[in-house]
């Protein structure tokens, strides 16, 4: 079976360490905060210039001064920051964010990443994604395997604009987990019940199957 | 005017000065910490073929979304544009430019702007759409890309609280963009929440001084919520 948006949330906090600071990206990212280890003290950022973002407020906390890199209104945690936007992107560019986690359309062998624009289609903007690839050197892409098409989203070379170049060593999809190493996904874990065969048939890029793929447990 | 004391009564007196063709740099992240009625003021004015410079361009009916109503912008720099359809559709037919930057990037051309850096290296946006037609140099075996400051004309900025002095402090995450906004504009007007008295706010928490301040306004706010989430 594919992971679930929670089991690839649960999948990557297993990857979180206690004194860390995280940003975490919109979408599958965001639900990583449901997951952070009983006693483990993790600080979240984000990147409109929040250290230590809490919990979605009760109704009459709600603050429209209060919101998150999603616009969603949030609370702070004791002990959290506020500051400008420079102040936050020179945390993020300055490489003093521990881990950072965001979705993304393609990853490539060579680390690059595909996840803000698809030309002629869909614009948007990059938001703080370029500045986030850029700065981090831990990064977790999640992201589904593969388009409902079947494509392969895990590639040779991204066919979208880049986010940002040889930056993406460890990749987390729906039905694996992979790390980019010499020009290669190597498949590390693999969803539970997913088969080898089915994540090769659904890596465009080039792969490396270790004699032994654990099963990731939950 | 006298002296330092930079209060206006009037929207009208804010934006004197303003006309087609200039540079305006607005604070603001989504809908938060917006220069809402200096937004609205430059809709009453009907001031033609702006570049707007903000993170985002608010949302349709709303914030610098409403400047498009009426094609007053030519040119946008900002970095997330997604929460508006009239953007991209005046985007897609060629009436607006777009000049996409990364979030972090655009804060520190306003920051670079405002402090009279003229450029800066930056490894953001290396190998993307973003360095075409840059130059880019190796510090320590890394690629980095230069990026130019940005000025305007004018910056509008939202604070909490001011004194007439234009020292401003901004409330919770209202804050964003506006510090380096408010430090990179030619003519830079700053409404607030509230005016206080000179010396009522304790001078090491001031977040703006008042030297990068030409105008201050008090305005009452509507402080729309873009996504309303809640623990219920």
């Amino acid at each position: 079976m594919a992971l679930s948006r929670d089991q690839m949330a649960i999948r990557v906090a297993r990857e979180l360490q206690d004194g860390y600071y995280v940003n975490l990206g919109i979408g599958i990212p965001t639900l990583v905060a449901n997951f952070i280890p009983d006693g483990m003290q993790v600080m979240l950022q984000s990147e409109n210039g929040l250290l230590g973002m809490g919990a979605f407020p009760s109704v009459e906390n709600v603050d429209a001064d209060m919101i998150n890199a999603g616009k969603q209104t949030v609370t702070a945690v004791p002990g959290s920051s506020i500051f400008s936007s420079a102040e936050s992107f020179a945390m993020i560019r300055g490489g003093h964010v521990d881990l950072t986690v965001l979705g993304a359309f393609e990853v490539d062998v060579s680390g690059n990443i595909a996840s803000w624009m698809i030309p002629n289609k869909l614009i948007k903007g990059m938001g703080g994604a370029m500045d986030l690839v850029a700065g981090a050197d831990n990064i977790i892409v999640t992201m589904t395997h593969a388009s409902k098409n079947g494509d392969s989203k895990l590639l040779d070379v991204c066919s979208l604009p880049l986010t940002g170049k040889g930056c993406i060593k460890k990749v987390l999809t729906d039905l694996a987990w992979l790390e980019i190493e010499n020009g290669a996904f190597v498949l590390k874990e693999r969803a539970p019940g997913v088969s080898i065969e089915e994540i090769k048939a659904k890596t465009q890029g080039r792969l490396i199957v270790p004699d032994h793929v654990p099963e990731m447990v939950f | 005017m006298a002296g330092f004391d930079k209060v206006v009564t009037t929207y009208e007196d804010a934006l004197s000065g303003l006309k087609d063709g200039m540079t305006v740099i607005a604070g603001g992240f989504g809908l938060c910490g917006i220069p809402e009625n200096l937004i609205a003021e430059i809709k009453r004015l009907q001031t033609k073929n702006l570049t707007i410079v903000s993170n985002n361009c608010g949302v349709d009916g709303f914030g610098l979304g409403i400047l498009l109503e009426d094609k007053q912008v030519s040119k946008m720099v900002s970095s997330y544009v997604g929460e508006n359809a009239l953007f991209e559709k005046q985007l897609l037919n060629g009436e607006l430019d777009v000049e996409l930057t990364p979030q972090g990037t655009l804060a520190e051309k306003m920051r670079a702007g405002g402090a009279g850096i003229p450029a800066f290296y930056t490894a953001t946006g290396v190998g993307t759409p973003v360095a075409e037609g840059k130059d880019t140099r190796f510090f320590n075996g890394r690629e980095y890309l230069l990026e130019e400051a940005i000025t305007g004309d004018f910056a509008i900025v939202k604070g909490w609280k001011a004194d007439r002095y234009g020292n401003v402090i901004y409330r919770h995450t209202a804050q964003n963009f506006n510090p380096m906004a408010a430090t990179a504009g030619k003519i830079t007007v700053v409404e607030v929440e509230e005016l206080v008295e000179v010396g009522e706010l304790d001078p090491a928490h001031i977040h703006t001084p008042g030297i990068y301040v030409d105008r201050v306004i008090v305005g009452t706010f509507e402080k729309r919520i873009e996504n309303c989430t809640t623990s219920e």
